[in-house]
């Protein structure tokens, strides 16, 4: 299972700084991806530094917003992306899978 | 008591006209807010004006205006926007003199104050960590995100169109509400609450179903033909968001959130210039068929500071692409990126990045280098293009580019530095 899944998100950006809501579609299963989508793992999956990542949580909105520094290798304005903005970010977060032990809770 | 009806009609410099008229025509608004500001676009809107005095204002500015000025002058809507740029009076100059031509006597105010380049000298930047003064003449603007004061002060003064530089994006929605609804800027929960409103709005179609859409998960019904979004709001700071019948697009409790967290940090410190914001409380709920109300934001004092932009020259952007199919594709493509890293060691290419992009047997080659000058960026475009006749096999459909990059720093000034005021009927008016 993906956290496509269960959750939807957007991506935002303010220099070199990315963040990303994570928004569960039903309130029930907000716990689960509470315990298993923490900043290390969404680190883990976009291939940033643990410490660069930063979790803040809305329960009566189901959601979370990850705000990731240096995501943005410069900046907007500065990088060689493609996606310079890191728009793409939320989709390939979403692609992450959830752990199994999280399955059992459902 | 009626609510306040304002409107977004634009939420980048790119944004679709066609839906802003529609809000103008049929929305029977009190504002119609403009919102065309990207980080970088001032600082483009600044090299324009460097070649031409009279440029370096919105490009779309006279579009924007012809295609709603009917529809604001018969509901008395007021319009506010930031396509002032880099030359807010070349601007509102322009806007005289469309309505001019048109016949129409309305008010146009310029607000100024923005424009920090003179006086962030000794300040460090928060990327760089060097001062400003250290950029010399590689720099091209820097600009503070000001509040809602000279905004209010013009519509005070009875402005029909208020043409800005930056400002904060939510106070160009926060000021008429301030206005209107003669809020003190101390009642921070009402600021706060205003700020949602704003920030909710201020990029268009992003709440009504735009930037969304996950097909199969997330539809959006009639993207093609998305409103605009505009807010009703009541004089407690709250308000439902909704959008025109007929037209594209949809408003839930779902659009707002994800709308919400754009371009937010720590929801509970959503800082501002005027107020910091408070949306860690933040509900939705649906109120009819793309009515969504609003509440639970409040707010704090500002900091005191003002966060400034500032815009420098940071080398040449080199780009070359080149395409190759069918069997052995991704082999020759990736022989293609190793002949470029052998032959691209030019000491004044400061970072590469080289791509592969497609599947095994359809693959483009990108190659993106920053380089210290504008030759060395050209070289890049040129080594991809030689590929065609000294590279593998079959080799197509080069394109290059280069353009010079303007990098974005940022850093803080103190608010009681920057001296706002707002200029309308030939009267400047200081505001702080």
């Amino acid at each position: 299972m993906k956290l496509h899944d269960l959750a939807h998100g957007r991506t935002g950006d303010k220099g070199d700084t990315s963040n990303i809501s994570v928004i569960a579609y039903h309130a029930e299963d907000f716990d689960r991806l509470l315990k298993d989508v923490t900043a290390e793992r969404v680190a883990a999956h976009l291939d940033q530094p643990t410490g660069a990542v930063t979790r803040y949580v809305l329960p009566q909105l189901c959601a979370m917003n990850f705000v990731i520094k240096g995501a943005l290798k410069g900046g907007v304005t500065r990088s060689l992306s493609l996606d310079a903005h890191g728009k793409c970010l939320s989709s390939v977060l979403l692609a992450m899978p959830l752990t199994d032990s999280d399955v059992k809770s459902v | 008591m009626t609510p306040f009806r304002i409107g977004c009609g634009a939420g980048f410099q790119g944004d679709r006209i066609e839906p802003a008229a529609d809000l103008a025509n049929r929305g029977e608004l009190d504002v119609l807010v403009f919102e065309c500001l990207a980080e970088r676009t001032i600082a483009l809107a600044q090299q324009a004006r460097m070649k031409d005095p009279e440029a370096g204002y919105d490009p779309l500015l006279e579009r924007r205006l012809r295609a709603t000025l009917p529809g604001c002058v018969r509901h008395g809507t007021r319009i506010i926007t930031n396509m002032g740029a880099a030359n807010p009076w070349a601007g509102a100059a322009k806007a005289r003199a469309i309505l001019a031509e048109l016949g129409l006597s309305l008010k146009v105010a310029v607000v100024t104050g923005d424009d920090v380049s003179g006086s962030i000298a000794g300040y460090s930047l928060d990327e760089t960590g060097e001062t400003a003064q250290a950029l010399g003449s590689r720099l091209v603007s820097a600009n503070a995100y000001i509040g809602v004061s000279g905004i209010v002060e013009a519509l005070a003064q009875g402005a029909d169109i208020v043409i800005c530089g930056r400002v904060s994006d939510p106070a160009l929605f926060l000021a008429p509400l301030v206005h209107h609804f003669g809020w003190a800027l101390n009642d921070y929960e009402k600021l706060g609450r205003g700020t949602l409103i704003g920030h909710l709005l201020e990029c268009s179609a992003q709440i009504t179903g735009g930037y969304f859409a996950d097909p199969g998960v997330k539809d959006v019904p009639n993207l093609a033909h998305i409103g605009f979004p505009l807010a009703e709001v009541t004089a407690d700071g709250n308000a439902i968001i909704t959008k025109l019948d007929d037209t594209g697009g949809m408003i839930t409790p779902a659009t707002c959130t994800e709308q919400l967290l754009y371009e937010i940090h720590d929801p509970a410190r959503y800082i501002q210039p005027d107020v910091v914001a408070d949306f860690s409380g933040v509900t939705f709920t649906s109120v009819g068929p793309d009515r969504v109300a609003i509440g639970g934001a409040t707010g704090h004092p500002p900091t005191g500071q003002l966060k400034v932009s500032v815009a420098y020259r940071d080398g040449w952007l080199g780009e070359g692409q080149i395409s190759y199919a069918g069997v052995n594709a991704r082999q020759r493509a990736e022989l293609a990126r190793s002949i470029l890293d052998q032959r691209l060691t030019d000491p004044k290419i400061d970072e590469r990045l080289g791509q592969l992009i497609g599947s095994d047997d359809d693959m483009r080659l990108r190659y993106a280098a920053r380089c210290a000058d504008a030759v060395t960026a050209q070289m890049i475009g040129e080594e991809v293009e030689s590929l065609y006749l000294c590279g593998p096999a079959a080799g197509g459909g080069v394109t290059k580019s280069v353009r010079e990059i303007v990098a974005i720093a940022s850093t803080l000034i103190p608010s009681d530095e920057v001296s706002i005021s707002a200029e309308i009927q030939g009267e400047t008016h200081e505001v702080a």
